[in-house]
């Protein structure tokens, strides 16, 4: 842990040295996803409702997504260029190092530039704490948490598997966008929106809906049941077969040579 | 003739090299693909809470959508081409000054034909697959002549203002040493104000008459909706030279910068 903090610094401090492009990208992030909720807000506006759900609803939803994306995405970002450290042979540095390679991928790239989006993921938690109309209970709350802790496995168990796959094809997988990007930018509204096969989808398969859907309904109190609480502790299960894959990965791996 | 030769090969010579890329095309196809259901259950979810509010009618939101999907590599701002941004802040843009034609132009086919050939490759399939798809959610052809007519004349049209759009930002790359930042900012609110997060229809009535007459409504709003006949008769028109405008109001805009950043420029390193 200590070595990772390390690390970190390392990253904030190169980070800093090129200030004015790193509050323009933060910025800019921030507007990507800004606009993509005031999206969100212009069709609520017009319509009220989607299946159900009011827009304060939906930007909680939004507001889980967000947030576990961005956390995902600053701490396991190093698994998107892992592509390129392996075609480069930064990977096979790696292997000669006496710490275990996931540790060492996830120091490897720490985006803070991701600030400007995790920042726009609390305001809108914020502003949907206070909106929905929601009876916050302690329950309720520990809800929320698990929501946002079941997104970043789900999006960080996605960054582990597009890497693995890329031991076998040695360079990146565009389709795995689908998953990732896919999921937060359709994941705003909650999956069952998109009708019954997406949902199937999405519970069976991948399972966004474990940390959205199914504990959203619970928040909103369109349902009462308790287990909805623990839903998104689901989501963990994901991690098994994606590290299985990564470790089949692992086996198989040749060096490129360079 | 031959200074418009000389450009029409620089844009033939990027058209082919963006031709070789067909296995990032097939990811891409399959990224359109999900993308365009995934906006049709949506808009379908909508239609179904409040069919009433819904702005334009089902089919031509269809065109629309699948008409983005398809020619996403086009009408997006930000499928700009890393190789220009490379260029100018590596400093080998003084190789390019060196040679007989105008930067400015030849950036400018340069980008077209990069654009052109990432288009050609993904919309095949997915207007093909478009067209067969049932009644509300497929594409059919445009309802006359004429409107097919104004589709063309406007589609051309949008993709030029965008490929002029993309031209204010690879400048702002000489003011810049790290252009990212810039980018995003620019791209984002264009994707906003432009329509493709949502249709301008969907928009409150006072936004969608600012959003029209804004360069970024010049851009994939109307011949996407002119297609699927949302926009037609004397509006249809009014739009089209308003892109003719817009067009002409870039490129001076794009010169200009152009000009101001070749006089400053500083090349850096060697």
């Amino acid at each position: 842990m200590r070595l990772y903090r390390k690390y970190l610094s390392i990253h904030v401090k190169s980070m800093m040295q090129f200030k004015t492009s790193f509050f323009l990208t933060a910025l800019g992030q921030f507007l990507v996803s800004f606009t993509a909720i005031l999206g969100v807000y212009f069709l609520l506006d017009r319509f009220h409702a989607v299946k159900g759900y009011r827009f304060t609803d939906i930007l909680l939803c939004s507001a889980v997504i967000l947030m576990s994306f961005s956390l995902a995405e600053c701490f396991a970002r190093g698994f998107d260029q892992f592509p390129k450290a392996i075609s480069n042979g930064e990977f096979d540095r790696m292997l000669v190092r006496p710490r275990s390679e996931i540790f060492q991928i996830l120091a490897s790239k720490f985006e803070l530039t991701r600030i400007g989006r995790m920042l726009q993921g609390i305001l809108m938690l914020a502003i949907a704490f206070w909106q929905s109309g929601v009876q916050w209970s302690f329950a309720k709350i520990l809800t929320l948490v698990f929501m946002i802790l079941g997104g970043t496995a789900v999006f960080s168990c996605l960054f582990l598997l597009y890497a693995a796959f890329s031991f076998f094809t040695l360079e990146g997988l565009e389709f795995m966008n689908v998953l990732t990007d896919g999921g937060k930018e359709f994941g705003q509204y909650p999956v069952s929106v998109y009708g019954k096969a997406v949902l199937a989808f999405c519970t069976a398969v991948v399972p966004y809906a474990w940390f959205q859907q199914i504990p959203l309904e619970y928040l909103t109190g369109h349902s009462t049941n308790p287990l909805r609480i623990a839903a998104p502790l689901v989501c963990f299960a994901f991690l098994i077969p994606c590290y299985a894959v990564w470790r089949i990965g692992l086996r198989h791996y040749k060096s490129t040579g360079s | 003739m031959a200074v418009i030769r000389k450009y029409l090969s620089i844009l033939r010579v990027r058209f082919t090299n963006g031709m070789q890329y067909r296995a990032a095309a097939l990811a891409g196809i399959v990224t359109q693909f999900a993308w365009g259901f995934l906006y049709l259950l949506l808009y379908r979810a909508f239609y179904q809470s409040d069919a009433g509010a819904f702005p334009m009618d089902q089919q031509s939101l269809a065109a629309y959508i699948w008409l983005q999907q398809a020619f996403l590599a086009l009408f997006a701002v930000w499928t700009l081409d890393n190789d220009i941004f490379e260029l100018i802040s590596s400093g080998n843009i003084a190789y390019e000054l060196c040679r007989p034609c105008d930067l400015y132009s030849m950036l400018f086919f340069r980008t077209l034909g990069s654009r052109l050939a990432r288009a050609a490759l993904r919309c095949g399939p997915i207007l093909l697959v478009a067209a067969l798809l049932p009644a509300p959610y497929g594409m059919r052809l445009p309802a006359s002549w004429a409107a097919a007519g104004l589709f063309v004349l406007s589609f051309c049209l949008g993709a030029l203002v965008v490929a002029a759009f993309g031209m204010l930002i690879y400048i702002s790359a000489f003011f810049t040493i790290s252009p990212m930042g810039v980018r995003l900012i620019a791209v984002s609110l264009v994707d906003f104000l432009s329509g493709s997060i949502i249709p301008i229809p969907f928009f409150p009535k006072a936004l969608q008459l600012i959003f029209s007459i804004l360069p970024f409504g010049a851009m994939q709003n109307v011949p996407f909706r002119i297609y699927g006949g949302d926009l037609n008769g004397i509006e249809a028109t009014v739009s089209i030279l308003l892109q003719a405008f817009w067009l002409a109001v870039l490129i001076w805009i794009g010169r200009m910068m152009m000009k101001k950043a070749l006089h400053r420029v500083v090349i850096q390193g060697g």
